[in-house]
This record gives structure tokens, C-alpha cells and sequence, in this order.
């Protein structure tokens, strides 16, 4: 910082005067930077407030009717649900059919685009741009879009939902793989690279045994995801639990009873999932 | 004085440290030696309570270490300071508010989570380092700075705490020979200037010779030597590092200095077997 170059406490005194002028701006700054934080909070909220249409005050105090009135008429109606259980099962396994096809193939698509725009590890180079800019569009297009256009163009069903799903898995997936590729070890593919290798043998035997927990860890997470994605894609039409779900939620068609069933078995799915991926993901990592 | 009773440590079937009792008067400068895994890391973290001891108890003037919680447990730890290996400062952090960790525990938590440090300590933050001979690295960050300069950083945040004791965990077994050297020269002058109480892990004999007051071997959790450097022949070494007749000092030494003077020692003592 000074130009003094050795010890002393003439110098010290230098390096106090100009550390504590330092601090004394970063926290001007920062303060600053507080204010205007809470300023722009607090006008936000103003706004979106004001554009609210019912109003956000009188509201709030009926946020909880609805959940309490469903939880109600769910107790009442308790003796039905073991059937209600049982009767959407069916409903519930094809939702997470729907999720687990979107996610492997959303998973594979994902492993290539991400190893061909990484740096260091791309086939081509130049073209890891163009990759990029795919996986980001096929990550901005939401799920819900692409399977309304293609109900309209494929009818409804399961198959518009998986492949909706499965184009946006593959950009998001793809984002986080290459963020795991970014921190792999480049030796071992230069290592193979020096044996005469090819680019895919390179990639299998070098980089996957490294990014394959990491992957593993991210793609069940993501299954996690597309389950409830494949659950709400149900509401447009694409089968599966959330068709259920749309029947029986509907206000005043007084089947609050089913709809807690439904979220009753969303609820095990996810907790099912959640475990499941944790202990496969520590068997994977514990192996290597 | 610290004093540890029957001190042992279990980690699962393992038994890191055994039953080991020793007493440290007030402004001693120890050294553990023994080799990896003989749990002499083990030891001093449970001195400073960043582990628990399985059984025994830890006393220092009179309380007893080994019992306390909360608040009371962190006032200990600011008395006791510490020092790693691997230095454990915070490298995006720069110099002087790395030094200025030292005074987190007499601070409140909201100040310092906004970096609101007083003038006075910051001054004296750049003093000790100044004392240590890098105030002129004082505004950058530590991940710019070489091994030596961190641990140097590490040893002003351990000044900074005022502590009692100091805990040196292998402080020089990440560094180079010259660096070595300026860091166990720094905690010597510290131990000297200060008459603070220093208890340091080593790996290489030479240098806990050459800068201890005392000597504590371990091998396998349990105190196999305790005494002055000039008891520790090499045949009491053989035993603490569980060598044979090949083990000579002189090839594992790492320090510039000693390496001649450990050489000559060694040919005395064989002299005299």
C-alpha cells in the first residue's frame, strides 16, 4: 500500500493511518449499500402491494382458511383415507415414471451437452459457446410451456409431460454438471490423452469416475424436482397425480378428503426419494 | 499450571490418547514429539476442547477445563490459544481482520459480523504484526501470502486472544526449512518476551531439542518420555518412534541450523553407548 519498504514504527504508523482509512470507506460503503437495500425493499413491497388485487392486508389474515378448512373436512372424512391411499397409488406411480424417464434421459442429454462446454474437456473447442447458449434455452423454456404446445400437438397423456420435462432437466442438469466438470482434475484425461485415447474414451474412463458422484448427487435431486414438475404438469393435462389432484382440490366439489390422500402420498414419495438418494449417493462416494 | 488427569481419548475401538497425566507449570515451553497418529494432536485439541476427552479432567489453575459449557467453555478457549498446521485462517479475509479474530470472543456477535472492530484493537493488531515482522502485508489477503507469512498471521491471531497458554499443533510441518526456522525462532521469542506457557506438537527432534524447555514423547496414546531435551538419548528416540538401528536423527532433520550440531550430538551419544 505505502511506498515505505521496511519496518519501524514510523512506518507502522503508515500502514495504521492508511488500514484504517481503508476500513473507514469499505464501511461507508457498505452502509450505503444497506441503505439502499432496505430502501429498495421497502418501495418493492409498496408497489407490489398497491398492484395486489385483492390487497395484500386484508387478505392476510384469511391466509389460513383454506388449509384449515381442507385439514378439517380431511379429519372428518378420516375413515376414508386408507382407501383414498390405496385408490391413488396408480396416479401417483405414473407421476413418478413420468419423472424418472424426464430425468435419465434429461440426465444423459445433460452429461454430454455439459462435458461439450467445458473448457478443457470440449470436442470442439469453438463450439462450447453454442452449447452454452442451447443449455440456457432449453433451461428458460418452463416445463409448462413446452407441454402445452405439445398436449396441443400430441394430445394429452404422459409422453408430452416426460418430454417437456426431460428438455428442461437437460439444460438445468447441464448447467451443474459443467459447474462439477469445472472442478475435475484435468491430469488424469491428459494422462489418457497421452496413451492415445479418443475423445469419448477420454471422457468415460477419465472424467466420469471423477463427476459421477457429484452427478449422481445432483440427478436424484433433480428427480426430486420432476416429481413435483410432473405433479403439476398433471393441472394442464398430462396425467398422473395431479389430474387427481386438480379434481379433487377444486373449491366446493367437497373432496378435500381425496386431495389430502394426494398430498399425504407426494409427501412419502419425496421423504421415499430423499432417502433413497442419500443412501445411494454415500455408497457411490464411499466406494471411491 | 495445567494439569491433565488420566486424560484418554476413544474414537470407536481406537484409543487416540491413554490415560495421560501431566502437569505444566506457568511458562513452560513443551514439546510433544512422537510420530503420526500417536495422538498428539488428539491431545492438545482436547486441551483447547475443540474435542472432548473420553474420560479424565483438565485443570488449569484450579478449574477444571475439561467440564466446562458454553460461554464459560469459549473464554477458555480465548485464554487458550491455537495454532495449526495448516494455518486455519481465512484466506479471503485480509491480514488484520484475521488478526482481529482473536478478539471475537470479547466482542459481541452482531459487531463483528458487520466488522465493526475498535480503533484500538486494530492498531494493536498491526503492532503484534509489526512485533512479528509482516506489518507490511497487513492489507492483504492471506491467501496472497507465502506458508511462513501465514503462519506468522495465525501466531499474531493467537497473540491477539492475550491468551495464557498457546497450543502449537505442528506449526512448522507444512513450511519450508527457512521458514521453519523463523517461526519456531517467532513462538521462542514469544515464550521468551511474554512468559506465556507453550505446548507444541513436533514431528523432528531436532527442533523440540533446540527450542523446548522439556520434552514429552508419545507413542500409541501413551507417554513413553517425559524430561529435559538433553535426556532424550537416541536410544530413548529408537523407542518413541518405534524404530530400529537404522533410525538416525540426521536424515529426518528439516532445520538449516541444527542439522550440524544434531549430527555431533548424535556421534556423542553413541559415543557414550
Amino acid at each position: 500500500m505505502t511506498d515505505v519498504s521496511l519496518g519501524g514504527t514510523r512506518e507502522t504508523d503508515t500502514i495504521k493511518a492508511g488500514y484504517l482509512a481503508d476500513m473507514r470507506r469499505k464501511r461507508m460503503y457498505s452502509g450505503i449499500l444497506l441503505v439502499v437495500f432496505f430502501v429498495l425493499l421497502a418501495a418493492g413491497f409498496g408497489l407490489a402491494d398497491s398492484r395486489n388485487a385483492g390487497g395484500f392486508w386484508d387478505g392476510l389474515s384469511r391466509i389460513f382458511d383454506f388449509p384449515a378448512e381442507l385439514i378439517a373436512e380431511a379429519i372428518a372424512k378420516g375413515a376414508a383415507l386408507p382407501a383414498n391411499l390405496v385408490r391413488y397409488v396408480p396416479a401417483m406411480i405414473e407421476t413418478i415414471n413420468i419423472a424418472a424417464v424426464s430425468t435419465l434421459l434429461g440426465a444423459i442429454a445433460a452429461s454430454v451437452l455439459s462435458l461439450l462446454s467445458t473448457r478443457g474437456f470440449a470436442r470442439w473447442p469453438r463450439l462450447i459457446g453454442l452449447f452454452r447458449r442451447l443449455m440456457d434455452v432449453m433451461r428458460a423454456l418452463p416445463e409448462i410451456v413446452i407441454a402445452l404446445v405439445l398436449i396441443f400437438v400430441l394430445g394429452g397423456g404422459p409422453v408430452p409431460a416426460m418430454i417437456s420435462i426431460a428438455i428442461h432437466t437437460a439444460g438445468a442438469l447441464g448447467k451443474q454438471f459443467s459447474e462439477v466438470n469445472e472442478n475435475a482434475d484435468l491430469k488424469p484425461v491428459e494422462g489418457l490423452a497421452s496413451v492415445g485415447a479418443t475423445w469419448m474414451q477420454r471422457m468415460w474412463l477419465g472424467v466420469l469416475p471423477q463427476v459421477a458422484p457429484n452427478y449422481l448427487s445432483y440427478a436424484l435431486m433433480r428427480f426430486e424436482i420432476n416429481v413435483r414438475a410432473s405433479a403439476i404438469l398433471g393441472f394442464v393435462g398430462a396425467g398422473g397425480i395431479g389430474e387427481e389432484l386438480r379434481v379433487a382440490i377444486s373449491w366446493g366439489t367437497g373432496r378435500y378428503d381425496a386431495a389430502a390422500a394426494i398430498f399425504i402420498l407426494l409427501f412419502l414419495t419425496i421423504v421415499a426419494i430423499d432417502q433413497l438418494s442419500s443412501h445411494f449417493r454415500h455408497r457411490l462416494v464411499g466406494t471411491h | 499450571m495445567l494439569r491433565l488427569v488420566d486424560v484418554t481419548r476413544r474414537f470407536g475401538k481406537n484409543t487416540a490418547v491413554d490415560s495421560v497425566a501431566i502437569e505444566v507449570p506457568q511458562g513452560q515451553m513443551v514439546g510433544v514429539i512422537g510420530r503420526s497418529g500417536a495422538g498428539k494432536s488428539t491431545l492438545l485439541r482436547m486441551i483447547n476442547r475443540l474435542i472432548d476427552p473420553s474420560e479424565g479432567s483438565i485443570f488449569f489453575d484450579g478449574s477444571e477445563v475439561s467440564a466446562l459449557r458454553g460461554a464459560a467453555l469459549r473464554s477458555w478457549q480465548r485464554d487458550c490459544a491455537m495454532i495449526f498446521q495448516q494455518f486455519n485462517l481465512v484466506p479471503r479475509l485480509d491480514v488484520v481482520s484475521n488478526v482481529l479474530h482473536g478478539t471475537l470472543n470479547r466482542r459481541s456477535t452482531v459487531a463483528t459480523m458487520f466488522s465493526m472492530f475498535p480503533r484500538e484493537d486494530i492498531e494493536q493488531a498491526i503492532d503484534i504484526l509489526d512485533r512479528l515482522g509482516i506489518a507490511d502485508h497487513a492489507p492483504k489477503r492471506v491467501e496472497t501470502l507465502s506458508g511462513g507469512q501465514q503462519q506468522r498471521v495465525a501466531i499474531a491471531r493467537a497473540l491477539m486472544q492475550d491468551p495464557r497458554v498457546i497450543l502449537a499443533d505442528e506449526p512448522i510441518a507444512s513450511l519450508d526449512p527457512m521458514n521453519a526456522q523463523v517461526v519456531m525462532d517467532t513462538l521462542r521469542r514469544i515464550h521468551d518476551e511474554d512468559g506465556r506457557m507453550i505446548v507444541c506438537n513436533l514431528h523432528t527432534l531436532d527442533t523440540a531439542r533446540r527450542y523446548c524447555d522439556r520434552v514429552v514423547g508419545m507413542r500409541d496414546g501413551v507417554v513413553v518420555f517425559d524430561g529435559a531435551p538433553e535426556d532424550l538419548t537416541t536410544a530413548v528416540a529408537r523407542d518413541i518412534y518405534g524404530a530400529d538401528e537404522s533410525f538416525s536423527e540426521s536424515s529426518t532433520s528439516t532445520s538449516i541450523e541444527t542439522l550440524e550440531p544434531a549430527y555431533s550430538f548424535m556421534r556423542e551419544a553413541e559415543a557414550a553407548i
